[in-house]
């Protein structure tokens, strides 16, 4: 290179993240820590039925406990137009009930105190007169005729069935089914889980009553999305309204829905005139925010003698709870689930996909799903799995066989979408070395002759992330291009902004490290800000992966920008020709002779101080970034298990991560995020589970029954990767964030099911516990 | 998650501690660890008028083999049980149960006393002391009784403490040569309540069973004591068949719930298959191995 | 209303009159506005609000601040002393043990309490260890790294005066 010293904290270096000052130092500020003068506390009191009619909410009472300062009802905000609210889904979601309750858990009251002890105190004394009515919490039994229709408010709404939407090409599919050898068929269930992230969702809503400002600290993954949906919704004039997404506590997709706390807090600080904070207690939060999946799936693979898929076809059927309320482009009713072909060069595609009402939360989209990525992700690999068993072919082989192959890419898929690069068989044999399969393989055939169980598991995903091209893109309309501002100071120091929210991600160092690598401005002087609406450029937030595919484009875009400027200033600096200006690693010289150079830092001075005539001072620019595409990252899993025959215990041994999401910006933190993605996905294959009792009782609204895996049962990763660079991306790089929530449920389940499917068991759903595992094992006289 | 208002005391001596129960009967609440009580609290699934911590009182916390008997009082934590040299050498069955309680913060506070008090049926110290024919000495303002552990639990959350008693001492007693035990308990994870959990103690008589002592953990009303299965053990050599007797007899014993942890077949099953594997290990440390 | 009590916080004497049912949690967020110590569930599982009474991990969530009367609370925002960072603390940033920093200053209070006890701790010793102590974003591994990586800093450390002292006598 032309420069002596390279520059440190680019791409690809694991500098140590600049916003892990605050928070090993206990000085994060999340929205609980946040305390204004004369704030007030809301409690929220919750349905305890799944599905009952209100005849009365008696609010006197509580009213009357010293230090009450609001009772709010779905009765007073009928008398504003908020008791409902749209969703992101194009339905309606009620904010307080008003006719009926519809899901266990559902808000009916808030009570506004002076302190958090009082609000709770109050709640007991609201006396709510019910009229229970039958639950409806099997979304089969949610479609028969003469079901109780649970969203009888809604006009022209005559059942509980909310939408159907296809995608691909039926008559082709069924042609080749048709045609086809062997037909392959399973009946997968992915069960509701819940993102949890460690802190719950909250908000403190100060609004002036003098100058009409609004400001709404708030656990926001898509603060500038809310704030317009604040304003269309409650009426608040957008320019007044300020959304300051603070510190958050993890994401997961539980913070980009609008609760109804958040909209009661604001309505009760715009009545009473003083800043209401509400955060949820963790019982609030997984009964009734955002859940995850809950998607019943009847996959077919249509396969040749030889075990090459000719044709996919699905039947899809979603509970989505009471309101249809997930958080997705709005012309995909089932989110990204048509990428089902997943890694195989699929001929052609089918996929049905049904939505229905019941009486639980409202949600779907959310825990890292990539828009339903997980499910679609999940049932393509554990239908490669029965096909294997079907064909008696190696796991690994069958998907050799099938994988689009590294020429084949840009590669347009049987539904519709064009995968940007790819290399399967790549990762899939970088995984197999790193596991040892052979030897695996051995290893389990004579543990087989003892009857020791064993299994290993393979998947091999491709995603769709990057959300995306604004033609096909848009949340509840607005189209999801995002955005980066940046603004360099006369001492060479900057600002970047951006439209993107990390919440855990680390995007204060790694968005750094791109202007870095782009403008030459080392990372630790580059702060960069997310979060309060007032201060960044509009973008769509951090969900589905999309920040670095999106956010991390416009960053390099607008760092490019500036770098053209730069190199006019350059030029003007060291009387030459912009053209015959080269850039490398922060310095920029006339070309064959480096020794001559102008630092960035002098080229910013110079942007206040010297300029060439006719050029405006300054040096900043932003960008707002419409992809051209989305971006398809991938890998291959392989997890090998040991199970108890007495008891069904399930050990993983181990679990070899193989993932390629293009060009790796902090691989330190890529790592970090593939190490909490394979946990999610090991705890969502083995022990998180939400489920309801006949009556919609949720069982699994508390740590108690919602479980989390802990240091202890969590496995150890081996954790590698290949790269594959995104052809259309500046940087090249595809995002991470969800690929190991995504690819890791099917590896960790057929891992089980290659252990036991000599013994005739193919399918145990998730989560796989212990009982599960005994009970499919005595079936078959195998157990202990 | 905040409690209901209520009185607090914190007593200096055991008499002052054991007048304020007297005084506030069933409206007082002993705090020990407050483990299992606290979070109760929060809940709002108890709201006692009065809270008697007795954290300030001095040695509670005793821990003792002294003339034949295992003395532990009301302020012995989990952790210290865990931590025990003495437990890990000659009372295995305490020494595994120890580690499983809960995790290792909250048993930086419990106590086994409040544990066996509170008589969560899937609580582990209630099915140890079963299986060691514990006894609980039971203190008021008026006196001290003792109740064998096999006579205490009386269901759910119910035993034979009365509100103005505190389970002042635990008797176990001491662990002779030819002693063995082992606690197996299947957890979905750290923290969770067990599935199932069985306790084994075993005292071998030249080659033969003396004595065997078989607890069940979170399969029935209460923590259960497998009678009939002990009863099978006695005087006998401890081959396979006894083995799997015994586990059979335990197996009939337990009185399961079918839940989100498994069936009643299933909770059987680990009953059965856990007093196996208990047995065995019981044995071999007994022998002076494991 | 008001019980007066008076803990000794981060080495500092704080009196307060509180309500008993006051959570040790809220005493050190509310009342202290010691805002590092989180809340992060309601039925004492999952280890955010983790603080050291007298040096031991407890859930701050399930103590009522009057049971702390006359007793030593250590915060993670004790660690820096003095403005230098705490090995543990400068282990957790080196090896990305962190991401939201939610379960940050619970995992770090608890790993201290192990060192004290186990100076070399395996990769097992600390898993169980923390096992009370849920994070969502790390799936652990760096925790793991962190913690080895302080033990080998605060070891290093403990060695220098031990040597000095050799080297003298």
């Amino acid at each position: 290179m032309a420069v002596d010293t390279p520059l440190k904290g680019v791409i690809g270096d694991s500098i140590r993240r600049k916003e892990d000052d605050r928070f090993i130092r206990g000085r994060g500020n999340y929205v609980d820590d946040i305390s204004l003068p004369g704030m007030l506390h809301m409690a929220i009191l919750r349905s305890p039925y799944a599905h009952a009619r209100i005849k009365s909410i008696k609010i006197d009472a509580a009213q009357a406990l010293p230090g009450v300062v609001a009772v709010v009802t779905g009765e007073l905000l009928a008398q504003h137009k908020l008791a409902w609210m749209p969703t992101l889904s194009g339905d309606t979601q009620a904010v307080l009930a008003t006719d009926k309750v519809r899901f266990q858990g559902q808000e009916i009251a808030c009570v506004i105190a002076t302190e958090a002890a009082i609000a709770r105190d109050a709640l007991p004394l609201i006396e709510v007169d019910y009229d229970v009515l039958p639950a409806v919490v099997d979304p089969w039994k949610s479609l028969d005729p003469g079901a109780p229709l649970i969203r009888d408010e809604k006009e022209g709404q005559t059942s509980n069935h909310i939408y159907h939407w296809e995608a691909g090409d039926k008559a082709a599919t069924e042609a080749a089914f048709s045609k086809a050898d062997r037909v392959v068929s399973l009946e997968s269930f992915y069960p509701r889980c819940h993102p949890s992230p460690l802190e719950t969702c909250g908000i403190v809503a100060d609004i002036n009553s003098a100058t009409g400002q609004a400001n709404l600290y708030m656990t926001s993954q898509a603060p500038h999305a809310h704030r317009t949906l604040f304003a269309i919704v409650a009426g608040l004039p957008e320019e007044k309204i300020r959304i300051i997404s603070p510190d958050i506590g993890g994401g997961f997709g539980n913070k980009v829905p609008i609760y109804p706390g958040y909209v009661v807090a604001t309505a009760a600080s715009l009545l009473i005139g003083k800043p209401v904070k509400w955060v949820e207690d963790r019982s609030d939060n997984l009964i009734s925010t955002g859940f995850a999946r809950d998607f019943h799936m009847r996959g077919e693979m249509a396969l040749d003698d030889s075990g090459k898929m000719l044709g996919l076809r699905v039947k899809l059927l979603s509970d989505n709870g009471a309101f249809f309320a997930d958080a997705q482009p709005t012309k995909f009713k089932a989110g990204l689930f048509h990428i089902v072909t997943g890694s195989y060069d699929v001929p052609t595609a089918f996929v049905e996909a049904d939505g229905a009402y019941t009486n639980k939360a409202p949600g779907g989209v959310a825990y890292r799903c990539s828009f339903r990525v997980t499910e679609a992700s999940y049932l393509i690999e554990r239908l490669v799995e029965s096909a294997a068993i079907e064909m008696k072919m190696d796991p690994a082989d069958i998907r050799l066989k099938n994988f689009i192959k590294p020429e084949q890419f840009p590669y347009k898929s049987a539904t519709g979408f064009e995968y940007d690069s790819g290399d399967y068989p790549r990762a899939m044999q970088l995984a197999l070395d790193k596991i040892g399969y052979k030897e695996l393989r051995k290893e389990q055939a004579e543990k087989r002759k003892n009857g020791e169980l064993m299994g290993i598991g393979v998947a091999s995903f491709t995603e769709v992330v990057g959300a995306g091209p604004g033609k096909h893109y848009d949340i509840a309309g607005l189209r999801m291009f995002d955005s980066a501002e940046l603004r360099v100071h006369p001492t060479g120091k900057a600002i970047l902004k951006l439209g993107v929210k990390s919440q855990g991600q680390g995007h204060e160092t790694t968005f750094a490290q791109i202007v870095a690598n782009e403008l030459g401005i080392p990372a630790a002087d580059v702060e960069v800000q997310e979060g309060d609406t007032d201060n960044t450029p509009y973008g769509l937030g951090t969900y589905a992966s999309r920040s670095t595919p999106v956010g991390g484009a416009a960053t390099a875009v607008v760092s490019r920008k500036l770098r053209d400027k730069a190199k006019i200033i350059a030029a003007h600096l060291l009387e030459a020709s912009a053209a015959d200006i080269e850039f490398d690693q922060g310095k920029f010289f006339v070309r064959g002779a480096p020794s001559k150079a102008k630092t960035i830092q002098e080229i910013a001075f110079a942007a206040y101080t010297n300029l060439p005539d006719g050029l405006e001072a300054g040096l900043e620019g932003v960008s707002y970034y419409d992809p051209p595409n989305m971006t398809f990252p991938f890998g291959t899993y392989m997890v090998v298990v040991d199970i108890d025959r007495g008891t069904g215990q399930v050990k993983v041994r181990r679990m070899v991560a193989v993932d390629d999401c293009g060009v790796r910006i902090n691989p330190m933190v890529v790592e970090g995020q593939i190490h909490g993605g394979l946990t999610e996905g090991f705890g969502i294959a083995f022990m998180e589970l939400i489920t309801f009792d006949e009556e919609g009782n949720c069982l699994g609204s508390n740590f108690t029954d919602y479980l989390l895996p802990t240091a202890w049962e969590t496995p150890k990763f081996e954790t590698f990767e290949t790269v594959t660079p995104s052809p259309h991306h500046p940087i090249g790089a595809k995002g991470v964030g969800e690929s190991a929530t995504v690819g890791s449920p099917a590896a960790y389940v057929n891992a089980v099911i290659d252990a036991v499917a000599h013994l005739g068991i193919t399918n145990i759903d998730m989560p796989v516990t212990s009982d599960k595992v005994w009970a499919a094992l005595n079936e078959k006289g195998a157990a202990e | 998650m905040l409690p209901a208002p209520f009185e607090y005391h914190a007593p200096r001596t055991i008499d002052e501690a054991l007048d304020l129960l007297d005084q506030y009967g069933d409206d007082g609440k002993v705090l020990a660890g407050g483990q299992s009580l606290i979070p109760l609290l929060k809940l709002r699934f108890a709201s006692p008028g009065h809270l008697v911590d007795i954290n300030k009182i001095k040695d509670l916390d005793f821990f003792e083999e002294r003339d034949g008997t295992l003395r532990i009082g009301p302020l012995f934590r989990h952790k210290s049980a865990e931590r025990s040299s003495l437990l890990a050498s000659r009372y295995h069955v305490m020494a595994d149960a120890a580690p499983m309680i809960a995790d290792p913060i909250i048993r930086n506070r419990g106590t086994i006393a409040g544990s066996v008090a509170h008589a969560d049926p899937s609580g582990d110290w209630g099915t140890v002391l079963l299986a060691m024919d514990a006894d609980l000495v039971l203190r008021s303002k008026r006196g001290s009784r003792t109740v064998k552990a096999r006579d205490f639990f009386s269901g759910p959350f119910s035993t034979a403490l009365e509100p103005t008693e505190i389970l002042s001492e635990i008797r176990i007693p001491a662990a002779k040569a030819m002693t063995g035990g082992a606690y197996l308990k299947l957890e979905r994870k750290v923290g969770d309540f067990a599935t199932v959990a069985v306790a084994v103690h075993l005292r071998m008589d030249d080659g033969k069973v003396g004595s065997a002592g078989i607890g069940l953990t979170a399969v029935g009303p209460q923590n259960l004591k497998a009678e009939k299965a002990e009863a099978s053990l006695k005087g006998v050599r401890l081959d396979d068949a006894a083995i799997k007797q015994a586990a059979a007899l335990a197996a009939e014993a337990a009185d399961p719930k079918a839940d989100q942890r498994g069936s009643v077949d299933y909770k059987r099953n680990v009953v059965r298959v856990f007093t196996e594997r208990g047995l065995k290990r019981a044995s071999e440390r007994a022998r002076g191995g494991g | 209303m008001g019980q007066p009590i008076t803990v000794t916080v981060n080495g500092e004497k704080r009196s307060a009159e509180v309500e008993p049912r006051l959570l040790l949690v809220h005493f050190i967020r509310e009342n202290l506005r010691l805002t590092g110590t989180h809340i992060g569930c309601d039925t004492t599982h999952c280890g955010a609000c983790t603080v050291l009474l007298d040096g031991t991990p407890v859930k701050s969530c399930t103590m009522f601040a009057v049971q702390a009367d006359g007793q030593q609370v250590t915060t993670v925002e004790a660690l820096a002393a003095g403005g230098t960072l705490h090995p543990i603390q400068a282990a957790f940033k080196q090896e990305h043990g962190l991401q939201c920093g939610f379960c940050t200053p619970g995992m770090m209070l608890t790993s201290l309490a192990l060192l004290e006890e186990k100076k070399d701790p395996t990769d097992e010793d600390i898993r169980w260890a923390l096992s009370g102590n849920i994070c969502r974003c790390t799936g652990y591994m760096n925790i793991v790294k962190a913690v080895k990586s302080a033990a080998a800093t605060m070891n290093a450390a403990a060695a220098v005066p031990a040597e000095a002292a050799a080297a003298r006598s």
